[in-house]
């Protein structure tokens, strides 16, 4: 922190808006690629709809694949943006101010691509649709909300909306400063935007309360969005591996897990592809591997707890079902490689302060977590499903067909790709908030240097 | 003549003693209900459609080994589990004892098969197919699920409707007997009994008092209207009472 450099505000505008205002060649390779991707994922997608979901390897009992496993997934990288954003900005914490954008934009796309998982799992989405817009009020045909999957969108689309409202409170200020840099077209569409941002006092003070406002507002809703999917799961009876009460807390906190890992990921991704060295640096990804190691520990306990909960019930179902999960073959490789990955080899790493300030390894480990962290997600899903009640006669296995597999890697490529856009759109890092954190600290000289350092506020 | 009907309320009862596995129930339901043919391929895929199955348990260990038959289908819970999670009330209760399944209104979620207990639900995974041959030989009374949607066993709802119609144009009740489900019908061994509690003649009395009655995973709560009763065996009945 000592030898931090002060850089000069012209010098932020013109390093953090480098992409948003002339974007590199490799740039557009990158997203020529994803997009490639997604043409392909959308071609699967309108394949399967046509043919019909008997494409999929989902078969009776194991009527839920790993498109169910993805959408879980990316629910719990949405729980990346409120963690870091809401709940440093309430305890003020000072290393949050390169990532929160990061965070909060990575939450935003991974809602989306979520929601979209269940809908292409369906049976028939166009009924979805049909029976969504317009609702059919005429006829009084209401949605049974008693079951989860009503529950599931109201709160996906309150978080989404909340954490919406929360990017666009925070991007006010610096699409102000892209308006004043641009000319044109460009510059009328960002004035729009920057819905006449002049800077005075008074319009600092409404952004800065509001950001504080939706912080508060949205923690809740993101502790009920995955305690709500979890229940997907917990409400099933007639599921051995599902019906557990701890499943809320479990699902939120594993979540937490993964989707601050996925900001340290693309963290590092950023300063490696924007050379935004300078703002990600050191200290901050030391900062979030300190508050991995707290919240991976409290996730393996809440494992454990899970487990041996499964296990003290001397149920010879759910013994036998713990036994397949962990024991045998295909599972035993993926339960294996989910704790390593997950737990056993980042987190002992992480407790080393070289590591936690080596990009690289940084890099690698908080991916490591998420491979682990969607094995979890399979793990609980699919193994239940085929060992599901005491009839062997019925029992199955679940292998995913190559469409199922290519719908889950475009989930990743157009995650990607919306975050690509956004980058060139608009600043990834917040401008305004790099240079508060700036104003903030004051230099103080030691011997013969000039050293900035933070002012804590009171 | 206006009147209002009398309260129904259909069970069934299935004595395993009387069960041989001849699948005849089974071949009668997928005549009756419209039931793709299970090609090879559909039992690969893990995807057969058996509103109604034997399911075959073998007991003991070699040579002393039995055979034991067990006919699956829907148990009609009157808690049943399936209905809370389906998101566009596709299926749900009726006034009958049934849970119904609405075609059209199925989406396609799969989380009703998924918390079924029994595995009573079936989903279409593909447009179903008859051979040619077949085209003018479907039940007209029955709807042809398309692809995409959840089907199961409605206890010959269709025959039930028809039962009532006809009883109406004779202006009378429905007395037990007028018809059966499919698989009774064709149960060599009267296995199968259904009827209405509700009616204090009806045949299903006998089953239900009988002392070896027993519901499919009753701890869960799911209230089956399906009753069974247990097997009878002789030779081991001799061999607990010689030890």
């Amino acid at each position: 922190m000592q030898q931090r450099v002060v850089l000069p505000q012209p010098q932020v505008n013109a390093e953090l808006l480098k992409n948003a205002l002339r974007a590199p060649l490799w740039y557009w390779g990158i997203m020529a690629f994803l997009g490639a991707i997604v043409v392909a994922g959308s071609v699967a997608v309108g394949f399967l709809m046509n043919k019909g979901f008997g494409l999929s390897g989902t078969n009776r009992p194991v009527m839920w694949g790993i498109l169910i496993v993805d959408f879980v997934f990316w629910i719990g990288i949405s729980h990346a943006g409120v963690m870091l954003s809401a709940i440093l900005r309430l305890s003020k914490a000072e290393w949050r101010r390169p990532a929160t954008r990061a965070a909060e934009v990575l939450t935003v796309f991974s809602l989306m691509i979520a929601a979209l998982h269940p809908v292409v799992h369906a049976g028939r989405p166009w009924r979805i649709i049909y029976w969504s817009f317009p609702y059919d009020f005429s006829r009084g045909l209401w949605v049974n909300i008693r079951s989860p999957l009503i529950w599931d969108p109201s709160a996906i689309f309150t978080y989404l909306t909340g954490s919406a409202l929360f990017v666009i409170v925070a991007l006010i200020p610096d699409m102000a400063v892209i308006r004043d840099h641009t000319t044109g077209l460009k510059q009328k569409v960002y004035r729009a935007l920057a819905m006449g941002w002049r800077g005075t006092p008074r319009q600092w003070k409404l952004q800065i309360v509001a950001g504080f406002l939706l912080s508060a507002l949205l923690l809740p809703v993101f502790v009920s969005v995955h305690s709500i999917v979890s229940w997907d799961f917990a409400v099933m009876i007639g599921v051995e591996g599902y019906h557990v009460t701890i499943f809320a807390p479990y699902f939120v906190i594993g979540a937490v897990h993964s989707g601050v890992s996925a900001v340290v990921t693309m963290m590092i991704l950023m300063k490696w592809m924007f050379g935004w060295g300078s703002y990600i640096r050191e200290e901050h990804v030391e900062s979030l591997a300190k508050l991995l190691i707290v919240i991976g520990t409290t996730w393996l306990y809440f494992f454990f707890v899970e487990f041996s909960f499964a296990l003290y019930s001397m149920e010879s179902q759910e013994i036998a079902l713990r036994e397949m999960q962990a024991f045998t073959w295909p599972y035993w490789p993926l339960a294996l490689t989910f704790i390593l990955f997950s737990y056993i080899i980042p987190i002992p790493l992480w407790l080393f302060r070289k590591v936690r300030r080596n990009f690289k390894i940084m890099f690698w480990t908080s991916l490591l977590v998420n491979i682990g962290m969607w094995l979890e997600r399979f793990l609980i899903i699919v193994p239940s499903l085929a060992r599901k009640q005491v009839w062997p006669f019925d029992w199955s296995t679940y292998h995913p067909s190559a469409i199922e597999v290519l719908i889950v890697v475009t989930a990743y490529a157009l995650v990607f790709l919306l975050l690509m856009t956004f980058a060139k759109l608009f600043p990834l890092i917040p401008l305004f908030d790099i240079k508060e954190g700036q104003t903030l600290s004051d230099d103080i000289v030691i011997g013969k240097r000039r050293v900035p350092a933070l002012r804590v506020e009171e | 003549m206006v009147s209002t009907p009398r309260e129904r309320k259909w069970q069934m009862v299935v004595d395993v003693d009387r069960c041989t596995g001849c699948q005849a129930c089974v071949v009668a339901c997928q005549a009756e209900n419209n039931i793709p043919f299970n090609s090879e391929s559909h039992f690969k895929q893990g995807r057969t459609f058996s509103w109604i199955r034997i399911e075959r348990y073998w007991e003991g260990e070699f040579p002393d080994v039995k055979a034991r038959f067990l006919p699956f289908l829907c148990q009609h819970c009157d808690n049943a589990p399936c209905e809370p999670v389906c998101p566009v009330f596709a299926t749900y209760h009726n006034n009958e004892g049934l849970n119904v399944q609405v075609y059209n209104r199925c989406v396609g979620t799969r989380f009703c098969q998924n918390n079924c207990p029994y595995h009573a639900r079936f989903f279409n995974y593909w447009e179903p197919v008859w051979p040619v041959q077949m085209r003018n030989s479907l039940n007209p009374d029955v709807t042809v699920r398309g692809r995409g949607i959840m089907e199961k066993c409605t206890f010959c709802v269709q025959r039930i409707r028809r039962a009532e119609l006809d009883a109406k144009r004779q202006e009378r009740e429905v007395r037990d007997g007028d018809f059966q489900p499919a698989c009774a019908q064709a149960c060599p061994t009267s296995a199968l009994v259904f009827g209405d509690v509700k009616d204090p003649q009806s045949r299903i009395h006998e089953g239900l008092a009988n002392k070896r009655r027993f519901r499919l995973r009753e701890e869960l709560g799911t209230e089956p209207n399906v009753v069974y009763l247990s097997k009878v065996d002789s030779e081991a009945k001799e061999a607990a009472g010689h030890a």
